[in-house]
């Protein structure tokens, strides 16, 4: 399979790429590829130019910018992987990175190529919510800021527009008493999720004082959890209330039943997937029970 | 469509070739320079028969514009072998039976070529996991997993 005809350009900065996006009608930005080529091969898109960040240094830096770690959009899943910064104050990111994907895809894969496209199978999304991530986008105008929440909206639809290019993503490094869990089930290596669930959490003197809970293709995009966040805030978890609090996430999830399980098992999955997370961050937070 | 150069390292040879911006990696390494051990399987970037080495890391070569291999050091499994013989990874190959219709095995070396340089002392568990981006349709993991524990072996008796 060959994709259809189109013009290839080589970005030379990122104001160049920008410049380049919004000279051609029907151009598309091109990071890992490996979402987009194949939809390319399937004529599920067929730009007629195709402008490619691969090559600018400046999106592949992953540095401490205050209380943030800053990660060039176009760093891959397994530089993500291997950052020391990253395991050291945001090993969650790492952690999902290693379940993503297979081995050569994580060689080219980025981190804001998935966040980009907007397919609720992708894993950075859920993440980017649970992480309370805010993204730098530059577009003709300048640049601009936008909080990872509210920022995905659709199938291939979020908060970033034709004209624009996500440069970097910033994540909250974890302050000390966080806790974090990231499960997903999938039948196979390289399977997007049946159900995926991303937890980070705080705790104070053995209360959580802080929850994000994030859901992973249980809907048309990646979904909070927010009445399940609600509950366990100020609370000191047992079972009981970790399983109310699974069942409130899967009253948000809606998934599309396909051949990796009906609506039913993976509603019940999603909520599977939160409890398990929800274990694994209140044990790391140190709230061992 | 108006054709353009690409000029890469082959196997540490540099070559030069005319490509079509939408033609892909694998197409222009079997086409166009022979270099027909690395397959095409799935073109869905699931199968890893079209793997090679791409600047120190293994990538599906179904998934990438030859154009975006400017520059870049390319080995195909026709790069492993040198004037002493078999590359180690071959020969760990043959010696645990590691191929059954073989349609997958040079993907397979490629992978195991760039992973034991990742891990050169991998537990089974890890070559599983390290292996996990390539799939044998003859199901014949179980001898595959072996050819890359002799492979490590090999390779670190001759780094000692």
């Amino acid at each position: 399979m060959i994709p259809s005809e189109f013009h290839y350009h080589q970005a030379s900065s990122v104001d160049d790429a920008i410049t380049l996006l919004n000279r051609f009608e029907d151009a598309k930005i091109v990071a890992g590829g490996h979402s987009l080529l194949p939809m390319m091969k399937l004529r599920m898109a067929e730009p007629a130019h195709l402008i490619d960040l691969n090559g600018l240094p400046e999106l592949k830096q992953i540095r401490l910018d205050g209380d943030c770690i800053a990660i060039g959009a176009m760093c891959t899943e397994n530089e993500l992987i291997r950052s020391e910064l990253l395991q050291a104050r945001c090993p969650l990111i790492v952690e999902a990175a290693r379940h993503i994907a297979d081995p050569q895809v994580r060689s080219r894969a980025t981190i804001g190529g998935d966040i980009a496209h907007g397919d609720p199978g992708n894993d950075h999304p859920a993440l980017m919510l649970a992480t309370d991530a805010e993204f730098i986008i530059n577009g003709p105008d300048g640049e601009r800021r936008a909080p990872a929440n509210g920022f995905f909206l659709g199938t291939y639809w979020t908060g970033l527009e034709e004209s624009e290019l996500l440069t970097t993503i910033r994540i909250p490094a974890f302050a000390p008493g966080t806790g974090y869990g990231f499960n997903k089930i999938k039948r196979k290596t390289g399977d997007y999720a049946t159900a995926g669930a991303s937890v980070v959490l705080n705790l104070e003197a053995g209360q959580i004082r802080h929850i994000r809970i994030a859901l992973t293709n249980v809907g048309p995009t990646a979904l909070r959890a927010e009445e399940a966040e609600r509950l366990l805030l100020g609370q000191s978890p047992d079972q009981a209330l970790l399983r109310s609090a699974a069942e409130a996430a899967m009253a948000v999830c809606e998934p599309v039943a396909d051949l990796s399980g009906d609506v039913q098992y993976k509603t019940a999955m999603a909520g599977e997937m939160t409890r398990r997370s929800l274990t694994d961050a209140l044990d790391r937070a140190g709230g061992g029970r | 469509m108006k054709k353009r150069a690409v000029s890469f390292s082959l196997n540490g040879e540099p070559v030069e070739t005319l490509v079509e911006d939408r033609e892909l990696l694998v197409h222009v390494l079997r086409e166009q320079l022979g270099m027909t051990g690395t397959h095409i399987g799935c073109e869905t970037s699931h199968c890893g028969v079209c793997t090679v080495d791409l600047n120190g890391e293994s990538v599906k070569s179904c998934t990438m514009l030859a154009v975006q291999a400017e520059g870049a050091e390319v080995i195909t499994v026709e790069g492993l072998a040198d004037s002493e013989g078999l590359h180690a990874v071959q020969q760990a190959f043959i010696d645990e039976h590691g191929l059954q219709c073989g349609f997958c095995t040079t993907g397979m070396m490629m992978r195991a070529y760039r992973f034991l340089r990742e891990n050169p002392e991998p537990s089974e568990e890890e070559i599983r996991w390290g292996m996990s981006g390539n799939l044998c349709r003859c199901t014949g993991y179980q001898n595959i997993i072996k050819a890359v524990q002799t492979a490590a072996v090999k390779l670190q008796q001759a780094e000692g």
